[in-house]
């Protein structure tokens, strides 16, 4: 992977021992001392607009489970790679662009599934909050461990749930993965809370937006609460030089771009279920 | 200006612009709702403009010249567009976009310039010129050393004023408009009376140098009345505020060439007689957005005669009629107000433009309408650039200043600042690793510059050597500027501009630097990872084999960032030791406008990577595209340079393509707004906005005639695209557009 450069790499020799955790079954007076989590880092973006609210550092995770057809960013799906990086370097690098981050902005943890990290993202999501930082989570919503609860339920401001497609056959040919339910019970926790989410939805001529399963997607959602937006990611190819990089076959080879008309008659449809439809 | 309504105090009864603005303007925090588009006669105006300048392109770039007058400012009879659709008359000649000779900068520039457009001057002033008349380029050249000459022409310093009007200096064109001419006459006489013995050179010169204002300020009356205009008594109106201060503005340019020619900040001056004609009912909205569309269009006609060596340099026939707009004063109040909107709409009513060269002061204060109103107006014309109030406010004190050029502060009517261009801190470099020995001709330049072991560069010889040598390039360019300012003084005194100006006002001199980043870059490259120089047969280096990778300025990474705030702050601390011409401040520019692209041309390769005669990064920016990590990483690399190192300016632009600003406009605009508010709030000075599809400059790149107006910010201004040379267009191109998506 490429060398990481805007920060000096974490070597083992280097690493800091300063997170004290209780550890179960054990004299309460005694604490020992663990190295905090790294967390695997592909690349960081200082200036997203696309991925969350205002102005965003969007940190992209190393590693994903799932090998969409469309994917844009390929080489962020092995998991091996990246550059280890610590929580407060990562925070550090926030608190430099804090100023830019305006009303809206703030950190989005990207990917990558950033959930396959969610261990080692709750001492940095905490350390965002401390910061007075909004967090975000641009997940396929495939993971829910007690870590993950720990990290949705305390220090995410907003999730970002891309339902990948309405059926299990659709699922699985754009995934390679079964099971699509995980993401819809992912969803259901969300709301549950009662925190914010929103939903992305990418539409891909012919594989996604025929309106029967737009309105599924409409329907299926139509009576959450914590929904505020419903984002249409129109389909692009900028991420096939990637996977040519990679020396791997794009599924999508014969796949068009959306038409204006298309997108358009999508929105419309998803404005009977959503309050915000936005094409982003 | 006798009104009711009108605040009186010490302006009554001494020339003080600053406290007639306090005292009567109107803040306004209101949107930008009640402007108003451009009135038939502008409209008609206009067309004629645009024709006559798509006749000026297609004639190589000059429409008309006139071989046989001296521009003065009394030179020429009345101009007009089309009179009776013009309520703001005034033209530099008796036609519009007629290119005139000013000679006294430098003759043989006149005749080269003319020569290339198949002209020549008239015999009478050649002779005169040739045997009897000494002008700047003349005295400069007399007293040039051998040592300076040579820098000079192997590229260490490159654009200096020796043979060009320095420009820079901004006259108080306001003056005019608040006093008239009488009373400016009569408040120089007392200045020249209170000028006494002894007579040293300096009371001498002083003397002297006023005289000539006086008679300057005679020379505009005249210039009044050929237009049927009384100069000698203040404006009336706000038609006659805008004509008035115009006609100030336009003795300048009729008797001056300066590579930046600026207007100050006339903005909310104007603003008062406008609001007060408004509520006294004598002007509409409509006539007010009238007046200054014309006065705005008056100002995008302005020309000088240029040779094609000096547009290599500062490309696309800039004239730097820089306005600025917005900022604070020191009581806390805006001073935004209705007409600093009107002139921002003139790239609404008018298309964009490169000139006037408007320029936000940008302060987190601002009214938040202005705000949004700024960012729509850069994201719609890529026409504006950004500077920081609150920094410069701070750090100079003065609230009632403008900016000559591109970045330089003016206090205005109290401060002036000698133009020096710059040098090429690169090639500073490079004679680090030659023993002094210029890289590509293997001249000596610096002496005593020992040889750096064989085999990887060591950080620390290589720093060592490279102090040597910035030493001596800014002992030599110190010596070259204390020259040319003289002899400025001396043959080609700015009379019309310094009559508007306080008798003694206090002098920047302003010194600049290129290749920043690549110093910063090449450093990193040699301390971080190992660089292996490949020499040729005499010894030069050629080539540099970089082994591992470096860290790069523009990621906001300190290893490097500090690096190049590290070389600012040196550079400019040689540059302080030195003495100056008339007790002048040294000043430094990191600046290049675009001549990035001739540094680049001239300098070889660079242990950064970076192969022979590739164009620099303009200004402070980041080379192209080793800015990995997005546009905020790359603002927060530039913000670290220290405004206190480099008082003359540090200039950055930043390029984004539509999309990757915001989804919608309305998340552009807030973007835009936040993306300001996040940079200036890091110290930075100054930076230029694009909001551009790469796709469209390429396109206009190959049909120029479909892109007449537009318009993108380079280093420090804005020039319109299809006068670029064709290499500087692709530099443009090939510059960080930052794209994420």
């Amino acid at each position: 992977m490429t060398p990481c450069n805007f920060f000096i790499t974490v070597r083992a020799s280097e690493q800091h021992s300063n997170t004290i955790i209780q550890m179960p079954y054990t004299n309460k007076s005694k604490a020992i001392k663990t190295a905090p989590p790294l967390l695997r880092v592909h690349s960081v973006e200082s200036f997203g607009t696309h991925d969350g609210p205002g102005i965003r550092m969007v940190v992209f995770l190393q590693g994903c489970k799932l090998k969409c057809v469309y994917c844009h960013n390929p080489d962020t799906i092995a998991m091996e790679g990246g550059m280890e990086c610590t929580t407060e370097q990562l925070v550090a690098m926030a608190v430099k662009m804090k100023p830019y981050f305006g009303k809206k902005g703030g950190v989005t943890v990207s990917g990558g599934e950033p959930l396959l990290q969610s261990k080692a993202l709750l001492p940095f999501f905490k350390r965002l909050k401390e910061e007075g930082i909004h967090t975000t989570i641009d997940t396929n919503g495939r993971i829910l461990n007690h870590f993950t609860m720990e990290l949705l339920d305390r220090y995410t401001d907003l999730v970002m749930l891309d339902i990948k497609h309405m059926t299990e056959a659709g699922y699985q040919q754009i995934t390679g993965m079964r099971h699509k339910e995980t993401t819809f019970n992912f969803a259901k926790y969300r709301e549950a809370s009662g925190k914010k989410m929103w939903l992305r939805y990418v539409l891909i001529p012919g594989l996604t937006d025929a309106p029967k399963l737009l309105h599924a997607l409409g329907t299926y959602f139509k009576e959450y609460k914590t929904i505020e937006r419903m984002e249409i990611q129109p389909y692009h190819q900028l991420g096939v030089h990637k996977w040519e990089a990679l020396g791997w076959e794009y599924p999508l080879k014969n796949a068009r771009e959306n038409t204006k008309a298309e997108i358009q008659s999508a929105v419309r449809i998803l404005e009977n279920y959503f309050k915000q439809v936005t094409v982003n | 200006m006798v009104k009711e309504q009108i605040k009186e105090g010490i302006w009554t009864q001494e020339v003080n612009v600053r406290d007639f603005v306090l005292r009567n303007m109107r803040p306004y925090h209101g949107t930008a709702d009640f402007l108003v588009g451009p009135s038939a006669k502008t409209q008609k105006l206009w067309e004629l403009c645009k024709q006559a300048m798509l006749e000026e392109r297609e004639n190589n770039g000059v429409r008309a010249v006139d071989t046989e007058t001296i521009s003065t400012v009394s030179a020429f009879g009345a101009g007009y567009i089309d009179r009776e659709n013009e309520v703001i008359v005034g033209l530099q000649t008796d036609e519009l976009l007629k290119r005139t000779m000013k000679p006294f900068g430098g003759f043989q520039v006149v005749q080269k310039a003319l020569q290339e457009q198949g002209l020549a001057p008239d015999d009478k002033l050649t002779e005169l010129f040739s045997k009897h008349i000494k002008t700047h380029n003349d005295g400069v050249f007399s007293a040039y050393t051998p040592e300076i000459k040579k820098y000079r022409s192997l590229g260490i310093l490159t654009g200096l004023p020796d043979n060009y009007a320095r420009g820079r200096l901004i006259g108080d064109y306001r003056r005019v408009a608040l006093y008239g001419i009488s009373f400016l006459i009569q408040s120089k006489l007392k200045d020249l009376e209170q000028l006494e013995g002894p007579m040293t050179d300096a009371v001498i010169r002083l003397r002297e140098e006023v005289s000539d204002q006086i008679q300057a300020l005679k020379e505009m009356i005249v210039l009044g009345k050929t237009y049927g205009l009384d100069l000698k008594r203040p404006a009336r109106t706000a038609q006659e505020a805008v004509q008035w201060t115009y006609m100030a503005y336009l003795a300048a340019v009729k008797e001056q060439d300066g590579a930046a020619m600026s207007l100050g900040n006339v903005s909310s001056f104007l603003d008062i007689f406008i609001e007060n004609d408004i509520e006294e009912g004598k002007l509409t909205e409509q006539e007010a957005q009238e007046l200054i569309d014309q006065f705005v269009m008056k100002l995008r006609v302005v020309r000088h005669l240029r040779m094609a060596a000096y547009d290599e340099i500062f490309a696309g026939d800039p004239t730097w009629v820089t306005e600025v707009i917005g900022g604070m004063l020191n009581d806390g109040r805006t001073k935004v107000t209705k007409t600093s909107f009107r002139f921002l709409n003139t790239l609404n009513n008018l298309g964009p433009s490169p000139e006037p060269n408007l320029t936000v002061l940008w302060s987190e204060n601002l009214p938040e309408n202005f705000k949004a109103f700024c960012a729509e107006v850069a994201i719609a014309s890529s026409s504006l650039q950004f500077e920081n109030d609150d920094l410069m406010r701070d750090l100079r004190g003065s609230d009632d200043y403008g900016i000559a050029c591109c970045v330089s502060h003016q206090d205005l009517g109290k401060s002036i600042q000698f133009f020096g261009a710059r040098t090429n801190l690169a090639k500073t470099l490079l004679l680090a690793l030659n023993e002094g020995r210029c890289e590509i001709t293997g001249e000596t330049v610096v002496e005593g510059i020992p040889p750096v072991e064989e085999g990887y560069l060591d950080f620390d010889q290589v720093m060592a050597n490279y102090q040597m040598a910035s030493k001596e390039i800014a002992r030599v360019y110190n010596e070259t500027m204390n020259i040319i300012h003289y002899m400025h003084d001396k043959y080609y005194y700015e009379k019309a501009q310094m009559a508007l100006i306080d008798t003694n006002p206090s002098i920047d001199i302003a010194y600049g630097a290129a290749g920043l980043s690549i110093v910063a870059d090449s450093l990193s490259a040699i301390k971080y990872a190992k660089v292996l120089p490949v020499r040729n047969q005499e010894g030069l280096t050629v080539d540099f084999k970089i082994e591992g990778d470096f860290p790069k300025y523009g990621n906001d990474d300190d290893r490097v960032d500090t690096l190049a705030v590290q070389a600012v702050a040196d550079f400019n601390q040689e540059l302080q030791q030195l003495p100056v011409y008339k007790n002048a401040r040294p000043t430094l520019s990191i600046l290049t406008i675009t001549s990035n692209v001739v540094y680049g041309k001239k300098t070889g390769a660079t242990p950064d990577g970076r192969p022979k005669g590739v164009p620099f990064a303009p200004g402070a920016n980041p080379m192209h595209g080793r800015d990995a990590h997005g546009a905020i990483a790359s603002l927060n690399s530039v913000a670290k340079i220290r405004y206190q190192d480099a008082l003359d300016g540090i200039s950055n632009t930043f390029s984004i393509v539509p999309k990757s600003l915001g989804a919608d406009k309305s998340d552009r605009i807030e973007n835009l707004v936040t993306i300001l508010d996040g940079y200036f709030s890091r110290n930075a000075q100054h930076v230029n906005i694009n909001v551009l599809n790469k796709e469209t400059l390429i396109d206009a790149m190959e049909h120029p005639e479909e892109y007449p107006q537009l318009t993108i910010r380079v280093s420090g201004y804005a020039v319109n695209f299809t006068k670029l040379t064709r290499e500087q267009q692709q530099e443009v191109i090939t510059r960080s557009f930052h794209d994420s998506l």
